[in-house]
């Protein structure tokens, strides 16, 4: 199975060569690297662009002007902070020029923390991109919905942000691409960069099927009436874990919901689950103050407050100026499986 | 003349040795107040019809910027931003761009004292009215944005923006679009002088200057050395801003931007040279800053060179046309601008409701209330 990382990458392949992409690019995205995180090999029409995130946005920005399609990178979402007002820009061009000018770009960060990236490489921008009107902000989970959501990202016609989760990038899925090859070795032999001497390497792609995941609709990963639990990247997996855990226990059944997209969201999908459980947790890893979690718990308690059986809980990031390198910093700093386990339980424990 | 400098690296020659040599260079650096008057002393010419329709749209577009102003002042807008002072530089560029739609025209990434090039390239003062007013019927932003912020899309006019400067970074993407279509079109951007204290001026210079990947991009910036209050002498220790261009191998020039004629030729000549070899131009202009910088610090009328009398004087010198039929035109211009104005201000303005109008494109749901 593809793992997140290659997932991406065959979904720009599809891009640049049958959706139109002209420009894949940013720091160390060309040959010979393929990218920090090695989302751009093979790609060919991947380029290495100057390290300057302001040029990157705005380059990209310009290229939406012109009516092309690229697929812009910023090396870590750590490093997205200094384009703030340039991605105000490109969310409000349209609206700014009533309408005349729409722009397709597509923005991709590695996000979030996970991989002892210390205190420049574990930030997360997911509530900051909630308040980038007229973007629309994709977090996946897993390789097909990566894929899914790449193809989707692509084919829209508004600036979309595409947040990997850092953590999950070389985790493998368990569906398969269509046209996938079944076996991992067989796809690293075709799309995965050799050691040492790249130059004369080429990616073999396979014929790659349609896949769409649409931009805006969350998925239930597992099913239940004791509680709702909604997440997205990297603390998704471990949401399912914790719904595992509580059915192998003592047989509560947890709804666990994918946001998937942060904006827009799937509120018809959350809603109904809230509905049926009166019972929710909402769980990412940007800081909790003003974080996304919390206006979409402020939402439940506006529109649902007489369907709840307990008050609607927001797990987030601790609010500290970074995230220290040692694991016992980390694990402390935003949420791990004991964590969502815990509040998870005192949600279900809650006698109204 | 325009004093045009290409580095060695870049190898490149002056796409026009006809220039006759600089005439007021040593003027070049002092203050717009003091900016030299130059237009009689070189030998620098034009055909005459040229010089009329130049002088004809720059006493258009000051005329109506100056009725910008008394709109504001009259209580029917709530901000001025614009260009008096800056009209030997703006109607020459507007003139000189190849306009249209895509990536075969020329791309125009303007700051917020546009009105000059607007106005010649056909914008029609019920237009800029319009936006100056925030009426619906604004073709620019519908309402949304300040007077000056111009996009009109069947010129490549790309939405102006009030970030300082970000309009250098976005150049470079048209600019890139046009070289991947091999397009003889070209990238202009235009802004002050203080705005390349920003990182994104920066940016730009390395961005159009790769090796092997250089870009058509008309980098212009009009030099009135003040930024709102803060004078270019107390912030920048380079001798012209052109200048930075050199250490990229790029093409520079700095141009009296308050001589029509200097500009056009230089304008011309740039425009040439970056359609023909696919590279840059880093040309700075040194202008007037008649009226201040905005309604901000009153919009009052100031000292300083006036682009405008120079070359009525010069053209009436020349006689090419009468003072008599000079003042005429004011006086149309004015007749025209009040028309104008008492129009726009009959127009509808936006709804209330229509503020979700276009966050996302067909105009698809941006509401959450309503996901
Ligand atoms: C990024 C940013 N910072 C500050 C401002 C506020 N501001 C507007 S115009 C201006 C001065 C700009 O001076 P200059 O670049 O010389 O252009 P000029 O107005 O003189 O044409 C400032 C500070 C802004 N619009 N954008």
């Amino acid at each position: 199975m593809a793992s997140m990382a290659q997932a991406i990458r065959m979904a720009l392949h599809v891009g640049e060569s049958k959706l139109g992409v002209t420009e894949i690019f940013g720091e160390d995205v060309g040959a010979p690297l393929g990218g920090a995180f090695t989302v751009t090999q093979g790609l060919k029409t991947a380029w290495n662009s100057p390290l300057d995130e302001r040029g990157i946005i705005s380059t990209a920005i310009g290229l939406g002007l012109a009516g092309e399609r690229c697929v812009a990178e910023i090396q870590f979402a750590d490093y997205i902070f200094n384009t703030v007002d340039l991605l105000k820009i490109a969310g409000n061009t349209l609206w700014c020029s009533n309408g005349q000018y729409p722009m397709p770009i597509v923005v991709m960060t590695p996000n979030g923390a996970g991989i002892r990236g210390s205190i420049y490489h574990s930030h997360s921008f997911d509530s900051w991109a909630t308040r980038l009107a007229g973007w629309k902000v994709v977090c996946p989970s897993t390789p097909l919905d990566a894929y899914g959501l790449m193809i989707s990202a692509i084919k829209d016609p508004n600036p979309v942000l595409f947040l990997m989760p850092k953590a999950l990038m070389r985790v493998r899925g368990e569906e398969l691409i269509p046209g996938e090859p079944e076996d991992e070795k067989t796809l690293k032999a075709m799309i995965d960069a050799p050691i040492g001497d790249r130059s004369k390497w080429k990616a073999k792609w396979p014929e790659l099927g349609e896949y769409e995941v649409a931009i805006g609709e969350a998925k239930i990963t597992r099913s239940g009436d004791a509680a709702t639990i909604v997440s997205f990247g990297r603390t998704m997996p471990l949401c399912n874990r914790v719904a595992d855990m509580l059915r192998e226990e003592s047989g509560t059944e947890v709804e666990v919901i994918d946001l998937r997209s942060l904006y827009p969201y799937d509120w018809q999908t959350v809603k109904k689950s809230i509905q049926k459980t009166g019972r929710v947790l909402f769980v990412n890893e940007d800081t909790e103050v003003t974080n996304f979690g919390e206006h979409l718990s402020q939402r439940a308690v506006n529109e649902l407050f007489y369907e709840l059986m307990a008050r609607p809980r927001v797990l987030a990031g601790k609010q500290l100026p970074g995230i220290g390198l040692h694991p016992n910093l980390e694990e402390a700093s935003v949420p791990h499986l004991e964590d969502i386990l815990h509040e998870a339980r005192e949600l279900l424990a809650e006698v109204p | 003349m325009a004093k045009t400098q290409v580095s060695k690296k870049a190898g490149a020659k002056p796409a026009s040795k006809k220039m006759p040599p600089p005439a007021a260079q040593k003027a070049a650096g002092k203050s717009a107040v003091k900016a030299k008057a130059v237009i009689a002393p070189t030998k620098l010419t034009l055909p005459k019809q040229i010089q009329l329709n130049m002088l004809d749209l720059m006493i258009k577009s000051r005329v109506l910027e100056e009725r910008l102003i008394k709109v504001y002042k009259a209580g029917d807008s709530y901000f001025w931003i614009g260009a008096p002072g800056e009209e030997a530089f703006g109607v020459p560029l507007g003139l000189l761009v190849h306009k249209g739609q895509g990536v075969e025209y020329d791309y125009l990434h303007l700051h917020y004292r546009g009105t000059p090039t607007l106005v010649a390239m056909g914008m029609t003062m019920e237009d800029s009215l319009r936006l100056m007013m925030n009426r619906s019927t604004d073709p620019s932003t519908g309402g949304r944005n300040f007077c000056n912020h111009y996009c009109f899309p069947k010129w490549n006019v790309v939405p102006v923006t009030s970030p300082i400067e970000v309009q250098y970074g976005q150049a470079v993407g048209t600019a890139l679009a046009q070289r991947r279509h091999k397009s003889k079109g070209i990238s202009i951007v235009t802004g002050g002088d203080a705005g390349t204290a920003e990182g994104d001026f920066a940016g730009a210079l390395v961005w159009s200057t790769r090796p092997g990947m250089e870009l058509p991009m008309l980098i212009t910036v009009q030099n009135n050395r003040m930024g709102i209050s803060t004078s270019y002498e107390t912030q920048h220790g380079e001798k012209h801003i052109a200048d930075r261009g050199k250490a990229f191998g790029m093409r520079t020039t700095v141009v009296n931007g308050n001589d029509p004629i200097e500009t056009y030729l230089a304008i011309q000549t740039e425009m040439e040279y970056i359609r023909r070899t696919g590279k840059p131009v880093l040309a700075e202009f040194e202008v007037s800053r008649l009226y201040g910088h905005s309604s901000a610090d009153g919009a009052n009328r100031r000292d300083g060179v006036c682009p405008i009398q120079d070359f009525e004087k010069h053209c009436v010198d020349q006689k090419f046309i009468k003072s008599s039929e000079i003042k005429q035109l004011w006086e149309d211009y004015d007749v025209q601008s009040r028309a104008a104005a008492d129009l726009v201000r009959q127009e509808p303005v936006p709804t209330r409701e229509s503020i979700w109008d276009h966050v996302y494109a067909n105009n698809e749901n941006a509401d959450w209330r309503k996901f």
